[in-house]
């Protein structure tokens, strides 16, 4: 290898190693939970935050014409292992929406109410938290486990 | 009966392929051709077996055999038989034995191959097949198995395969069904293509393993594999864009690519499997890269099993979800084995995969093509620090930190504008040394033709910078591409003295990969012109109107005319569908029908957009909610992307470029020697 090939190289590698850097610097949010972005308050106000709960169904509403979506999350862990030792992703969503202790923060989204939008499922949204304690997403992302009582099919023979 | 049945075929064909890889092992060391037979049979006989089984589970989905919890999981009474037979691929077990039913296939397509010239490599490519199949298998076999049903014992239901102590069947009445976003005839093929190829890179990968494995590390294995690697590559571009195209159709957010795990976990393997097809060019021609082409399909097929498991492990959108699998550890645990193991054998042979050849100018077409190398993996670089990204954070600042889309825009926007630009000089510049000089007489015609239509649209269209960039560079491909096509047909023209166009079909019939590649590359250039137009120009709104009121965007004016909802109870599905007048500056253009589905048996709706596509704009418009008594306000989410449809006309073009390529000679050992003696006959054009 020629020299003008190793710098040539080294600078390409270089400017590759400043795009992944100042992207990540630009774009990072911290991922939470809700207990966790609750403890951390009011300190992260006003910052971009990724955070993910357990929808409560009772509590979404929408207006179309402001496209203004309303609901409240409760609080479920996000870590795998503890998912697992707590009987799977299903259960965790289903024991946080009828556990009536759990922290609950209540989300403002403006957009077209999602297909996957329901009780027990678990959102992913990125935004800010305002100093009143409503979060306001800029992005909502669903997820839809296989409903925790459904996990098993319910018994509709008696034998 | 018809169960245990299927499972035991699944069972026997399980051994049969640990039998084929330990035979064909044994063999070697034997030096018993006899035992390389039997092994080879034994891979044979895989396919029929997997086939049975996937037949008999095709069978239990088609007939509602709701006690199969996999049948449960993926059919509904109300499906239509097409989505019941479908849903073989709509769930993780299901998939991955049509995984291994492919991979049977192909490595059998494989096996049947003359081998005379090449038959040190049979055993090896049988013995990685075979570890790959066995893998998959395993996983099915013991993990996530199909045909696992319900049982009552005691009045609770229980999942099991075999009926245990005092327990009678448990049959639910209806099955859940696959979920309605999945019902689509886009979502019908397209993982189906992903898998295509995905399978398909196994076998490149197999023969590359064979030549470490044996140390005839020339170009034969890349030549046989030539043909695989290409379709891969097809199937797999292919499963990528009617991915993007259910996501639009379907998703209902007005775009096609969101940059989340799943997408990128396809991505990846495109990025190195793209690099890999053209650093061999430059192994075959001029000898250099062995190393690197090892190190490339090795990659991929790592990306290819990493992908295999992170599309269909039911991760959405949770960085953290992709463990969230019983077989999570064992698929990490195989990609980590299987790297180390071909790690170490590249490493091994280090020495022997040297090139044959040194890289002396920086301007030489496989200098280019080296660069061209470089910005894909460095695109799979930022794809991946983007996907592991949480994971290093939290290790080292105990914080979980994530990156959304506009990290890998930012990121990865320079490297794709960088390609475009390769894309247009490289074909420009000769093997062995160019200098800017050739280099620049040979494109200035293009750079000038680019800048003029980049300064008309500077004053018509676009006074954005990234915009005008990229247009320029995306004309820049266009022009270069088509002159190049130009230039060769003219050279033969004047050499063989045909006319123009027998010239030019001729030139491309001769040199089918070649001009192949250049239709593709004038493909990727169309799409890149959807990508510009959707990412820069954008324009949406929305609101709420009563009947005869309009929206206004841009150009056009959207008249909400009625609304009707019904419900077709065979389908399981209620329908509400507003009617639109659409005007574009006072000119009535048609209706649109934008809708919102309620699947009962899932409980779900799904919006389905009215859409209404030019080769100037897309009018896309979503059905957001309405009025249930009166029947007179609705409310409408309108996009207008402009250009989004080259997005689509450049993968058709694609499909025609790569086919013309792929498309198989009559024989193709023949051809190849052919290739190579007009190569040397006619480098000093190429």
């Amino acid at each position: 290898m020629k020299p003008k090939f190793l710098i040539g190289g080294g600078m390409i590698l270089a400017a590759v190693f400043y795009l992944i850097f100042s992207a990540t610097t630009a774009s990072a949010e911290r991922f939470m939970t809700v207990d966790e972005m609750l403890a951390e308050t009011p300190e992260i106000v006003g910052d971009s935050l990724r955070i993910t709960g357990a929808v409560i169904g009772d509590t979404i509403q929408y207006d179309p014409d402001t496209l203004t979506l309303t609901f409240e999350i409760a609080h479920a862990p996000a870590d795998f292992k503890e998912i697992e030792e707590q009987g799977g992703l299903a259960k965790v969503l289903y024991d946080a929406v009828h556990d009536p202790t759990r922290a609950r923060v209540k989300v403002i989204y403006i957009g077209v109410k999602p297909d996957l939008l329901r009780t027990e499922a678990q959102a992913i949204m990125t935004g800010t938290l305002d100093e009143n304690g409503v979060f306001h997403a800029t992005e909502l992302l669903l997820k839809c486990p296989t409903r925790y009582e459904q996990a098993l099919p319910e018994q509709t023979t008696q034998p | 009966m018809i169960v245990e049945f299927g499972y035991g075929v699944l069972v026997l064909s399980f051994l049969v392929t640990v039998y084929s890889g330990v035979a064909a092992v044994y063999g070697v060391r034997k030096k018993s051709a006899s035992w390389v037979e039997s092994a080879r049979r034994a891979q044979l006989l895989t396919f029929p077996l997997i086939s049975i089984s996937s037949l008999v589970l095709i069978y239990l989905l088609v007939n509602n055999h709701f006690e199969v919890s996999f049948a449960y999981e993926v059919t509904s009474l109300s499906m239509p038989a097409y989505l019941k037979i479908t849903a073989w691929w709509g769930g993780q077990a299901g998939s991955m034995l049509f995984w291994s039913w492919l991979l049977s296939m192909f490595t059998s397509l494989v096996t049947l191959r003359k081998w005379d010239r090449d038959i040190e490599f049979l055993p090896w490519v049988i013995l990685v097949s075979a570890v790959t199949l066995t893998f998959f298998l395993g996983m099915i076999v013991f993990f996530e198995n199909p045909f696992s049903r319900f049982w009552l014992v005691n009045g609770n239901v229980v999942e099991s395969m075999f009926q245990p102590v005092a327990a009678t069947i448990f049959r639910p009445e209806d099955g859940r069904g696959l979920n309605p976003l999945l019902r689509h005839p886009g979502m019908v093929i397209h993982p189906p293509m992903l898998y295509l190829g995905f399978v398909s890179y196994v076998i490149p990968y197999a023969f590359a393993m064979a030549a470490l494995i044996t140390g005839r590390t020339d170009d034969r294995w890349i030549r046989i594999t030539r043909r695989w690697s290409l379709w891969a590559w097809l199937f797999l571009s292919f499963g990528l864009v009617l991915g993007g195209r259910w996501a639009y159709d379907v998703l209902g957010w007005g775009g096609y690519w969101g940059w989340d795990p799943v997408e990128i976990a396809a991505f990846m393997p495109w990025l190195t499997g793209t690099a890999f097809l053209h650093s061999v060019m430059i192994q075959e021609k001029r000898g250099m890269l062995k190393q690197w082409n090892m190190v490339l399909i090795i990659l991929t097929y790592s990306l290819v099993i990493f992908g295999t498991f992170l599309t269909r492990s039911g991760v959405l959108s949770s960085v953290h979800s992709f463990a969230n699998s019983p077989i999570g550890p064992f698929f990490m645990g195989f990609v980590t084995l299987t790297l180390v193991v071909s790690v170490w054998l590249v490493i091994k042979r280090w020495n022997e995969l040297r090139s044959e050849t040194e890289m002396k100018s920086m301007l030489s077409r496989e200098a280019l093509f080296l660069l061209n190398n470089l910005l894909f993996i460095s695109i799979l670089v930022v794809c991946f620090w983007g996907v592991i990204y949480p994971l290093i954070s939290e290790l080292v600042s105990g914080q979980k930190v994530t990156v959304g889309p506009p990290y890998y825009e930012r990121a990865t926007g320079p490297l794709f504008a960088g390609l475009l630009f390769l894309m247009a000089i490289a074909p420009f510049s000769a093997w062995g040394h160019s200098t800017l000089q050739t280099l620049g007489r040979a494109v200035w015609k293009s750079i000038l033709a680019s800048l003029v239509l980049t300064f008309i649209l500077f004053f018509t269209y676009t006074q954005n910078l990234y915009a005008l960039i990229g247009f320029f560079l995306v004309a820049l491909a266009l022009f270069a591409t088509t002159h190049e096509f130009y230039r060769g047909a003219l050279a033969r023209q004047k050499t063989q003295n045909e006319n123009f166009f027998t010239a030019l079909s001729n030139l491309m019939m001769r040199n089918r990969r070649r001009y192949g590649g250049y239709i593709i590359h004038i493909s990727m250039a169309l799409m890149a012109i959807g990508i510009l137009g959707i990412e820069l120009f954008q324009k949406e709104t929305q609101g709420t109107v009563a009947q005869g009121e309009s929206l206004i965007v841009g150009e056009y004016r959207v008249e909400y005319r009625e609304l009707a909802s019904w419900g077709v109870q065979s389908d399981g599905v209620n329908y509400t569908r507003a009617v639109l007048d659409i005007y574009e500056n006072g000119i009535y253009l048609g209706q649109l029908y934008p809708r919102i589905d309620y699947f009962y048996d899932a409980e779900q709706t799904m919006t389905i957009p009215g859409q209404r596509s030019t080769f100037r704009d897309d009018l896309y418009i979503l059905l957001v909610d309405w009025q249930p008594v009166s029947n007179s306000g609705a409310t409408f989410k309108i996009y207008v992307n402009p250009l989004v449809n080259w997005m689509w006309i450049g993968s058709l073009v694609f499909l025609v470029g790569i086919i013309f390529a792929a498309w198989p000679d009559k024989d193709p050992e023949a051809v190849s020697a052919r290739v190579k003696k007009s190569v040397s006959q006619t480098s000093a054009a190429d």
